[in-house]
C-alpha cells in the first residue's frame, strides 16, 4: 500500500467552552498525495479550517482538545510528534495562508523582512542573504519592482499583491504541503482568477500537494482534483472533482450546487438550503444534516450515516445516497 | 519622514500660542483683583501695585499685553518673584534636580511598569494576572500625596532604608525613594496599557501567521507581539515625561527636593504669583515640546503612521 | 503626576477573555432566545453578575450616604465641638480615629468630609459631561471648520495638565472672604473643570465620529430627519457609551484632584471639611501623630477606588467586542 504524503486519520476535536463541549471535528478522514490539489468545501463552522490548523499545529489548545485520531505525514503521525520537531516541519514542510492578507501580515516589519525570516529561522542564514531570496521569491510570485518594493510596509500593497506575499513566504522553503484557507475570499473577481493562476502555476513547479480550503464552489472548480465536502465537522461527501459536480451524492453538496445562481435560470428564485447550520454544542441525533434535508426518513434522526461507497473514489455518508445520486439535477432547483 | 515632522511642527505653533495666552489670561485677566494672592498674605502696596501694572501693561488691552508678553517669554525672560529674583535663573538652578529624578522615574516606568505588563498578560488570568491588576489599580486610586506620605513613614521613617527628606544636592540614592513614588502612578498606567495591548496582539492575525511560519514561541511573542504592544506604550512613556517634569510638585514637597516641582510648591505656599505663573508656563512649554516630540518619535517606529 | 485624564483616555480597553481560539469557524448560536437585546440591557444584565460592580455600588452606596446623611455614620456627635485639651491624641475606643490638633474627633470629621469631596467630584463630572458631550457632539457631527476649530482649542486647553491649570486659577482666587460651602466647592468646580471638559469632548467626539458613519444614520437622514433629530435620537444615545465610562473613572480622578489641590493648601479651606483639608492639616505631623492623616486618606483612596472599579465594570459591560 502506497503512502500518502498526507493523510488525516479518523480526527476528532472538541472545544471546551464555558458554554459546553463544542464537537468541532467528528471523525475526519483524508489523503492528500504530491502534486494533487484537494478542496475542502463547507460552510462557517463546518470544521475545514479547524482541521487544517489541527495539521498545522497552531490551534489553541486549550480551549481546543484532539480527542481522536491520526495526521500522517510522510507516514509519522503529527500528533506524536514533540513540539520542536513540528515546529520544525512547520513553515518548511508544510505551510499555510490565509484569508485576509493585511492582517495576517505583521503591519510593522518590511515585507522582506518577514519573507526573510524565514531563512533565518529555519536554515540559520544572515538577515542580508535572507533578502536576497526575499527578493526572488517576490519575483517568482510576480510582484513587479520586487527589488525595491522588499523593503515596503504591508499597508503599502494592493490586497491581491499582499496575498502573494504571503504567498511567497510560505512556499521560500519548498515545502511539500500548501493548505491555503480561503486565500481569495477577500479580493476582487479577477485578482482571485488571478490568485487561483499563481497557485495553480506554482504547485506544478515544485509539485506540492495543494489543499484549497473554501465555501465558493466557483474557485473550485478549474483547480481541484478532488472535493471533500464538510458538514458539522464531518465529510459528508468526497470525490473527484468532475463526478461530485456532474453527479453529487449527498442532499447538502445538490443544495450547494442548486443554491449558485447559473444564466440560464434568469428569471425564477434562487435556491437556498432552508434553515441554518447547527450549533456545534447541540449536535442533531443521527445524520447532522437531517433538520435541513429533503431527503430525510425515521432512520436519519437515528442513526449516523456511514461512509458508503458510491462510485470508486467517491463516497457519500447519506442513508439515501442512491436517490440523490440517479436524482436529476436539471431541474431539483425548481 | 521630514514631511511629517514639519506638519507637527506647524501644528504645534497656534496651539503654543493659544496655551500661553490660556495661561496668561487665566491670571491676568480672570474678573477680579490681578494682584490678590500676588505678594504674600499682605494685600500689596500701591506703590508695587503701580509698578506692576506698568511692568506687565495691565492698562493695555488684553491682546496688546498678551503681545507684549509673549514677547518677553521669547526673549526668556519669564517674571520675576517678589523678593526680585528672576524666575527663569530659580528654575535654571532648580532643573536639574528635577530632570534626575524624572530620568530615575523613567527608568522605574519601563523597567518595571513593561515588565509586569508583559508577565501579566502571559499569564492571563491566573494569579500574577490578576496581582498586577489588582494593584496597578490600587496604586492609580490612592492619590500620590498619599502613597508619598505612606513611602516616607514606613520606607523612611519606620524601616529607614531611605533618608525620609533630601537636602539640597543630593546623591542618586536618596532620589530612589522619591522616584519610585512620582514613578507610582504612570507606571500603574503602563503596566495596563502593556498587559491589554499584549492581550490583543497575541490574538491577532499575525500572530498566528507567525506561529504557522514555525517560529518558535519566544520569537513570535518577543519579536512580534511585543514590538507592536510597544508602540503605544513608548508613546505614552515620552508623553508621561513631560508629565513628570512638571508634577513633581507633589513629591518635591513631601521629601522636599529642591527642584521645579519643590520651586512650585513653595511659591504657592507663600503665594508667590508671579513665580508660580512663570513656572507653570515653563512646564508646559516643556510638556509641548516633550509631546511633539513624541509623535515625532511615534512616526519613526510605526510606519503606517509615516505614510498618512 | 500624569493627568489622570490624559492617560485614561490612552489606556486600551481591557477586555474579559471569552474562550476565542485560532480560527474557531463555528456559527452564530442560531435562535438564542426571541427578545429584542440593547446594549443598555445587555451591559446591565452583565453589570449585575460582576463582582467587582456590586463591591463598588456598595461603597458608593455607603459613601453617598456619608456625604447626605452623615448623622447615621456617627451617631449624633458634631464634627466642630472640639476640645483643645484632647489634642491629637491616638485613637482608641472613645474616639475610634484619634483627634486632630485642634482636638476635634477625626473620625466624625472623616465622615462629615466626604460630603465636599463627594460634592465637588460629581459636580465638576457633571460640568465636564455636559460641556464636553455637547462640545464634542458638534465637533465630531460637523466635522469641516467646526470640527477644526474646537479641535485646536480642546488641544490648546489640553496642554496644560489638569493640576497645574488648578493651581494656577486657584492661587489667582484666594480665599479670603468666600466661606460658604457652595462658594468654596464652586472655586475648586471651576477650576478644575475649566481645563477637565477637554478629554471629554475628545472621547464623545472620536465616538460621535464613528457613529455618525454608522448604517442607521445614513438611513436616518435619507428619510429626511433632520441634523437636530439626528444628533438627538441617533447619534448621541449611541455614542453615549465610551462616555460614561471615561466619566465613571474621572469622577474618581476629581475627588483625588481636590484632595491634591487642598493638599497644596489651594483647594477646600477651613472650615470646610474635605479629606484634602484634612489631610493638609494633619501634614506636618506626620512623623508624630500618622492617624490623624492616614485615616481620611484611606477614605479617600477607598473612594477613588469604587469609582474607577465602577468605571472599569462599566467598560467591560458595555464593551461591543463581547457582543
Amino acid at each position: 500500500m502506497s503512502e500518502h504524503l498526507l493523510e488525516v486519520d479518523d480526527l476528532y476535536v472538541e472545544f471546551r467552552t464555558r458554554d459546553g463541549v463544542a464537537k468541532a471535528i467528528n471523525g475526519v478522514s483524508y489523503t492528500l498525495d504530491a502534486g494533487e490539489t484537494l478542496a475542502v468545501l463547507g460552510e462557517s463552522g463546518s470544521g475545514k479550517s479547524v482541521t487544517a490548523q489541527t495539521i498545522m499545529g497552531i490551534l489553541d489548545m486549550p480551549p481546543g482538545v484532539i480527542t481522536g485520531g491520526e495526521i500522517r505525514y510522510n507516514g509519522e503521525d503529527l500528533l506524536q510528534m514533540t513540539e520542536d520537531r513540528r515546529r520544525k516541519i512547520r513553515g518548511a514542510e508544510i505551510s499555510m495562508i490565509f484569508q485576509d492578507s493585511l492582517s495576517a501580515l505583521n503591519p510593522v516589519f518590511t515585507v522582506g523582512d518577514q519573507i526573510s525570516e524565514m531563512f533565518q529561522v529555519h536554515r540559520g542564514m544572515s538577515k542580508k542573504d535572507g533578502m536576497k531570496k526575499a527578493v526572488e521569491l517576490m519575483d517568482s510570485v510576480r510582484i513587479p519592482a520586487a527589488r525595491e518594493r522588499v523593503k515596503d510596509f504591508p499597508h503599502q500593497f494592493s490586497g491581491g499583491m499582499r496575498q502573494r506575499i504571503m504567498i511567497a513566504m510560505a512556499i521560500s522553503l519548498d515545502p511539500a504541503v500548501l493548505i491555503a484557507d480561503e486565500p481569495t475570499t477577500a479580493l476582487d473577481v479577477t485578482v482571485q482568477a488571478q490568485i487561483m493562476d499563481l497557485l495553480q502555476d506554482l504547485q506544478r513547479e515544485r509539485n506540492m500537494g495543494m489543499i484549497l480550503i473554501t465555501h465558493d464552489l466557483g474557485v473550485v472548480a478549474g483547480v481541484a482534483d478532488k472535493i471533500a465536502v464538510m458538514y458539522a465537522g464531518r465529510i459528508v461527501e468526497d470525490a473527484d472533482i468532475l463526478p461530485l459536480y456532474a453527479t453529487p451524492a449527498h442532499p447538502y453538496t445538490e443544495g450547494l450546487l442548486d443554491s449558485m445562481p447559473r444564466v440560464d435560470t434568469k428569471g425564477s428564485e434562487l435556491y437556498a438550503i432552508k434553515g441554518l447550520p447547527p450549533s456545534l454544542l447541540n449536535l442533531p441525533p443521527g445524520c447532522n444534516f437531517n433538520p435541513r434535508c429533503p431527503y430525510k426518513q425515521e432512520i436519519c434522526l437515528q442513526e449516523v450515516p456511514p461512509r458508503y461507497e458510491v462510485a470508486s473514489n467517491h463516497h457519500s455518508a447519506c442513508h439515501f445516497w442512491e436517490e440523490v445520486y440517479s436524482g436529476d439535477r436539471a431541474d431539483s432547483a425548481g | 519622514m521630514g514631511r511629517y515632522t514639519i506638519r507637527r511642527l506647524l501644528q504645534m505653533i497656534p496651539v503654543i500660542i493659544g496655551t500661553t495666552f490660556l495661561i496668561y489670561a487665566m491670571v491676568w485677566a480672570l474678573p477680579g483683583d490681578p494682584f490678590a494672592g500676588k505678594c504674600g498674605d499682605r494685600p500689596c502696596p500701591p506703590s508695587y501695585v503701580a509698578e506692576m501694572r506698568a511692568k506687565f501693561n495691565l492698562d493695555d488691552p488684553l491682546p496688546v499685553q498678551y503681545g507684549k508678553y509673549l514677547g518677553n517669554l521669547v526673549q526668556g525672560n519669564f517674571g520675576e518673584s517678589f523678593s526680585g529674583r528672576s524666575v527663569l535663573d530659580e528654575i535654571t538652578q532648580a532643573f536639574p534636580v528635577t530632570f534626575q529624578l524624572a530620568v530615575l522615574a523613567i527608568i522605574f516606568e519601563i523597567v518595571i511598569g513593561i515588565g509586569a505588563g508583559v508577565l501579566a498578560a502571559l499569564r492571563r488570568g491566573k494569579f500574577l494576572d490578576n496581582l498586577v491588576l489588582i494593584s496597578t489599580l490600587i496604586v492609580i486610586s490612592i492619590p500620590v500625596f498619599v502613597i508619598g506620605y505612606l513611602m516616607q513613614y514606613v520606607f523612611g521613617l519606620k524601616l529607614g532604608w531611605f533618608p525620609p527628606t533630601v537636602g539640597a544636592d543630593p546623591t542618586v540614592y536618596e532620589l530612589i525613594l522619591p522616584a519610585f513614588v512620582l514613578a507610582s502612578l504612570s507606571l500603574a498606567y503602563v503596566a495596563r496599557l502593556m498587559r491589554g495591548n499584549l492581550t490583543e496582539n497575541l490574538r491577532a492575525d499575525y500572530v498566528r501567521t507567525a506561529t504557522a511560519k514555525g517560529l518558535s514561541r519566544r520569537r513570535v511573542i518577543g519579536r512580534h507581539a511585543v514590538r507592536n504592544s510597544l508602540i503605544p506604550v513608548v508613546t505614552f512613556i515620552g508623553a508621561d515625561f513631560g508629565a513628570l517634569l512638571g508634577g513633581a510638585i507633589v513629591t518635591e514637597g513631601i521629601f522636599n527636593i529642591r527642584g521645579i516641582g519643590g520651586l512650585l510648591y513653595l511659591s504657592i505656599r507663600t503665594r508667590e504669583g508671579a513665580t508660580v505663573v512663570g513656572v507653570v508656563t515653563v512646564l508646559v512649554l516643556v510638556f509641548l515640546l516633550v509631546n511633539l516630540l513624541v509623535d515625532i518619535l511615534y512616526g519613526a517606529i510605526d510606519p503606517r503612521i509615516r505614510y498618512e | 503626576m500624569s493627568d489622570p485624564n490624559a492617560s485614561l483616555a490612552a489606556a486600551a480597553p481591557e477586555t474579559v477573555e471569552k474562550e476565542t481560539y485560532l480560527g474557531a469557524d463555528l456559527p452564530p448560536e442560531a435562535g438564542k432566545g426571541g427578545q429584542s437585546r440593547s446594549l443598555w440591557s445587555d451591559a446591565w444584565r452583565e453589570l449585575r453578575s460582576s463582582k467587582i460592580f456590586v463591591i463598588s455600588a456598595v461603597l458608593i452606596v455607603l459613601f453617598l450616604i456619608m456625604a447626605f446623611f452623615p448623622q447615621v455614620f456617627t451617631f449624633g456627635k458634631d464634627p466642630y465641638t472640639c476640645d483643645l485639651t484632647k489634642s491629637r491624641l491616638p485613637p482608641s475606643s472613645e474616639a475610634w480615629f484619634g483627634y486632630d490638633t485642634n482636638g476635634c474627633d477625626v473620625y466624625t470629621r472623616t465622615i462629615y468630609g466626604a460630603k465636599a469631596s463627594i460634592l465637588v467630584g460629581v459636580l465638576t463630572t457633571v460640568f465636564c459631561m455636559l460641556v464636553g458631550g455637547f462640545l464634542g457632539t458638534i465637533a465630531g457631527f460637523f466635522g469641516g471648520w467646526t470640527d477644526a476649530i474646537l479641535s485646536r482649542i480642546t488641544d490648546i486647553f489640553f496642554a496644560i495638565p489638569l493640576l497645574l491649570g488648578g493651581i494656577l486659577v486657584l492661587t489667582s482666587f484666594p480665599s479670603g472672604d468666600s466661606t460658604t460651602l457652595f462658594q468654596e466647592v464652586g472655586k475648586v468646580v471651576l477650576a478644575l473643570g475649566i481645563l477637565g471638559w477637554t478629554a471629554m469632548t475628545r472621547i464623545m467626539r472620536s465616538s460621535v465620529i464613528q457613529v455618525r458613519n454608522a448604517d442607521f444614520v445614513v438611513a436616518a437622514r435619507a428619510l429626511g430627519a433632520s441634523n437636530g433629530r439626528i444628533m438627538r435620537k441617533h447619534v448621541v444615545p449611541n455614542s453615549l457609551a465610551p462616555l460614561i465610562v471615561v466619566a465613571t473613572i474621572s469622577l474618581g480622578g476629581y475627588i483625588g484632584a481636590e484632595a491634591t489641590l487642598s493638599f497644596l493648601g489651594l483647594g477646600l479651606q477651613p472650615p470646610v471639611i474635605s479629606w484634602g483639608t484634612m489631610i493638609n492639616e494633619a501634614q506636618k505631623y506626620i512623623r508624630v501623630s500618622p492617624h490623624m492623616l492616614f485615616f481620611p486618606a484611606i477614605f479617600l483612596s477607598v473612594a477613588v477606588l469604587s469609582f474607577i472599579m465602577l468605571g472599569d465594570a462599566v467598560r467591560e459591560a458595555l464593551d461591543p467586542k463581547l457582543r
